[in-house]
């Protein structure tokens, strides 16, 4: 296809100089000799983004919080964060003349007497799931990348503490509604805090205003809900995008990207109107899930009363594992001098969590202490490149998974008719088999794939041209991948080199416990051709074929 | 300078770059009409949000919202156009504006340069000696009396902030230990607050019952305006005076503590799970089991409600039950164990122990 390239519209052209001055001049320079932003504009306006589809998930995340600010602030409006208790005499049929609590009876009045107000309430929840799991998923991007590897371990940090207090912050919400649902899940949450040794009694309640239920929970969680969490989260989500502008962005390898340069499109105009739109598309998803999708549909349960309790429980989606945790822990209890200990509880939904969440933030540090690595790195990692940190997170991935599906084991029972006992016990086991299993295949996995790259790079790609010899044999003709693909693939480290051993062998020979785990983290790694293999395959791949194989690669556009 | 501080990072490439690739034009920047095509699709994906709009306010003021209103296809009518069309508007802007940056806005990757995360040298020198100098003059370092009161007596407003909190709620106390039920206290149905003889219940049948007292009466009658349990009050003696009941057969009956404190098959448990505190409702009705909703813990009712499956510690706590002068069901006593979810202070026996215990302290 011919373009005439002399023609280029004038959007394409360099910027324009300003001869007279303008009006975006004039507002600039009134601005500047007040607030003096200039010099922080010249650095930040024309910043460069590198694009990646990849690198959109935290932007969700992002965006989904933005929808729950609004929204929120509009629930609030009308919401009466209340226990007192009041006869309902909305329009609801089904409930009214119903005693409960202003806080579910306002639940209702949003939900049927305000206009838009279901809406409103659909979209605040389906923003707070995609929240959550847009934070989930942006931190595995993150972590199979190595993206939080020198200089941005602290940024990980406060990514994952925004992951914990995300996930309160959903479930104060979700409790807000004192409907029969949501108080079961506030009557849990007492019952967990109470098994906390020693204090779990007071700490109670303290929260909950004396015994439960008490009229305490609502207005505190409420007050949780709205400003403590939320203001904690917004500066957060500040210092996050400030240490994402001082770190600049990570890129993929590639040609002219290097460790030490970022290439991609300037903040102004590109990814202002891209990250701009893509905030209305955000939203605009959410509206449309409020408008076809039911969510906690709070009139369906009734109010919430201590004595009565719905089958199949359960809490939403992202609290599925610690109550998973708790529904597979065997019933362990201690009584000794007057005192009952419950491991049964303790252990799972307040140790367990706390604990995974621990381990996932200290994740850069205990990968940095294994490897001693202490160069910077801002060119991406493929996944295959670091199989045993890759392994890793897909055995916390499995950690996770087994004990969410626990958190609907009784779902399962009566989907697949079988005996819970049965699953349960089968998932006791699977906790703690499945990671390791899931370790192991994805370690090889990635050592294959690594294997799998330098067949391509020095072999070439599988072209799917059979040829046919003279003496009558048949054999595939391999072709030489792109330049620009080969250069990608064969940016990163060689493995193991420079790094040797930590500390060294112990005076009874043995390694330490770093070196033992440094030499796993390497180990059976595939490294990347030398230049002079690769040089030699280079000429066999171009002898190897017959002379028909070059016309047929007249095709790849060299 | 500038060699001294440079970012520690290394591109291991096994290849000579082949640098950036060749820009290639796209059809809006060298063909006039697909550029006026594109400006065009642009601003008409606005005019639609423009009239998505319109659309919402109009919904708003037409459509009757809420549970009497119109439905299409079993959604209120009023959510689904207010949703759609708000959606619509602000899918029509994001998808409008990235349109615009796809296909007008320059898109010419450019390249900047790193710098290393840290501070140069010069400026880390800097800093250090700026602070080394501020404390040399405060003499803080010097002055160990003032810096030991300083910190000791901004530490100690922690305190204010923490004895704040004290009134959050009182202290535990006994209340956890006690319910409302007491000796000749009647069982009533739940919902209703009727009284129960023992005819009223066929084998297999499960009961959710309450405390008569909490309904405002004693044997029928009604209570002093000054007993009355209402309110806050009300839900939290509910939420631990909830017990079932449940009419088994007599034969079936396992421990002596079970039959001692049964009436004609009839047993009496906390409905409250000895796990966290659900509602226990599942009856499975030929094996006297008993399974919590929330976490599948299984109870044996015929059996000192004994756990047979599920990650509940503890048995259930029994209710003494017997007859009144009328016939109906009535407690001998409290729960002779503290109801309800685990806590640290409590002292947890075995069944049998507790029956023992309360035959001691109810033989007089």
């Amino acid at each position: 296809m011919s373009v005439d390239t002399s023609k280029v519209a004038a959007s394409n052209t360099s910027a324009a100089t300003a001869s007279k001055p303008t009006k975006v001049g004039a507002i600039a320079a009134w601005s500047d000799e007040r607030l003096g932003l200039a010099a922080m504009g010249k650095k930040n306006l024309r910043k460069i983004f590198p694009d990646h589809w990849s690198f959109m998930l935290g932007e969700i995340a992002l965006w989904s919080f933005v929808v729950l600010l609004i929204t929120g602030v509009f629930l609030t409006l009308w919401f009466q964060p209340s226990m007192a208790e009041t006869t309902y005499q909305g329009a609801y049929p089904n409930l009214r003349g119903v005693s409960m609590s202003q806080a579910y009876a306002s639940t209702l009045h949003i939900s049927f007497d305000v206009r838009g107000g279901l809406l409103l309430r659909q979209m605040h929840h389906w923003a707070a799931m995609l929240f959550v799991s847009a934070m989930m998923i942006h931190m595995l991007r993150v972590a199979f990348t190595g993206a939080y590897r020198k200089p941005r371990e602290l940024n990980w940090v406060i990514g994952s503490t925004l992951l914990i207090l995300g996930t309160i912050e959903g479930f104060t919400g979700y409790s807000l509604p004192d409907d029969l649902l949501s108080g079961t899940g506030v009557r849990a949450a007492a019952g967990f805090m109470q098994a906390i040794p020693i204090v779990g009694t007071y700490i109670t309640f303290f929260l909950f205003g004396g015994e439960f239920p008490g009229d305490s929970i609502i207005p505190r969680l409420y007050t949780i809900h709205v400003l403590l969490i939320p203001g904690i989260l917004l500066g957060l989500v500040a210092a996050h995008m400030l240490l994402l502008v001082y770190h600049k962005h990570t890129q993929w390898a590639g040609p002219g990207r290097k460790e030490t340069n970022v290439v991609g499109y300037p903040m102004l105009p590109v990814y202002a109107a891209k990250a701009g739109g893509f905030f209305f598309i955000t939203f605009g998803v959410a509206a449309l899930m409020g408008a076809l999708l039911s969510i906690n549909a709070v009139w369906k349960f009734g109010p919430y009363d201590p004595t009565k309790v719905t089958a199949g429980a359960q809490p939403d989606w992202y609290m599925g594992w610690p109550d998973g945790a708790l529904r597979i822990m065997p019933g362990w209890e201690s009584h000794f001098w007057g005192s009952t200990w419950s491991w049964n509880i303790f252990i799972p939904v307040i140790l367990m969590p706390m604990l995974s969440w621990l381990l996932v933030t200290i994740l850069p540090f205990l990968e940095n202490w294994i490897t001693g690595d202490q160069r910077e790195h801002h060119l991406l990692q493929r996944p295959r490149n670091a199989p045993t940190r890759t392994a890793f997170i897909v055995s916390l991935m499995t950690w996770y998974a087994m004990f969410w599906l626990a958190g609907g084991n009784d779902i399962i029972a009566t989907q697949l008719h079988s005996s819970i006992n049965n699953i349960t016990y089968a998932l006791r086991v699977l906790v703690f088999v499945g990671p390791a299993i899931a370790f192991f295949i994805t370690r090889r996995w990635c050592i294959a794939l690594q294997r799998h790259d330098n067949e391509v790079l020095l072999h070439g790609y599988e072209s799917g041209v059979i040829m046919r010899s003279a003496q009558g044999g048949y054999a595939e003709i391999h072709k030489p991948i792109s330049e620009s693909k080969a250069y990608a693939i064969t940016v990163r480290d060689r493995g193991t080199e420079g790094a040797g051993l930590a500390d060294g062998p112990k005076a009874n020979g043995k390694l330490t416990l770093r070196d033992k785990l440094r030499t796993l983290y390497y180990e059976d790694d595939v490294q990347k051709p030398t230049v002079d293999e690769y040089d030699e395959a280079q000429a066999h791949l171009a002898h190897a074929d017959h002379g028909d194989a070059h016309e047929l690669e007249g095709g790849h556009g060299h | 300078m500038s060699d001294s501080h440079e970012i520690q990072a290394h591109t291991d490439a096994l290849l000579p770059d082949p640098g950036h690739p060749e820009h290639h034009w796209r059809p809006t920047d060298v063909d006039p009409r697909a550029e006026r095509r594109a400006e065009r699709q642009v601003a008409s994906l606005f005019g639609l949000s423009i009239l998505c709009t319109i659309l919402f306010v109009v919904f708003y003021v037409t459509i009757e919202g809420g549970i009497g209103g119109p439905t299409v296809m079993g959604l209120g009518a009023s959510n689904l156009a207010l949703g759609l069309s708000l959606g619509g508007a602000l899918l029509f802007i994001g998808i409008g504006v990235i349109q615009w940056a796809r296909k007008l806005m320059a898109d010419v990757e450019l390249v900047e340069e790193r710098h290393p995360a840290s501070s140069s040298e010069a400026d880390r020198s800097a800093t250090v000696a700026a602070l080394q100098a501020g404390l040399e003059e405060s003499g803080i370092a010097r002055r160990p009396l003032i810096r030991n009161t300083l910190i000791g007596s901004v530490g100690l407003l922690v305190a204010p902030a923490v004895v704040m909190l004290r009134d959050l709620g009182p202290l535990p106390g006994d209340r956890l230990r006690h319910t409302v039920w007491a000796k000749n206290m009647r069982v009533v149905r739940d919902v209703v607050g009727t009284p129960i003889r023992p005819a009223d219940l066929e084998i297999g049948d499960l009961v959710n019952s309450s405390a008569e007292i909490l309904f405002g009466t004693d044997k029928g009658q009604p209570v002093p305006e000054a007993d009355v349990i209402e309110g806050t009050e009300l839900q939290v003696e509910k939420a631990k005076a909830a017990t079932v009941l449940l009419r088994m057969d007599p034969d079936d009956i396992v421990s002596d503590a079970t039959r001692n404190w049964s009436v004609s098959g009839i047993v009496a448990y906390s409905k409250i799970c000895t796990h966290v505190g659900c509602p226990i409702s599942l009856n499975e009705r030929t094996t006297h089991h008993l399974l919590c909703p929330c976490h599948q813990s299984t109870f044996d009712l015929a059996d000192s409600g004994k756990v047979i499956f599920g990650p509940a510690g503890r048995h259930l706590p029994q209710l003494p039950l017997g007859l009144d002068d009328e016939g109906f069901l009535v407690a001998l006593s409290d729960y002779p164990e503290p109801v309800g979810p685990s806590f640290w202070e409590r002292e947890t026996k075995s069944p049998g122990a507790v029956f023992n215990e309360w035959n001691k302290e109810n033989a007089q």
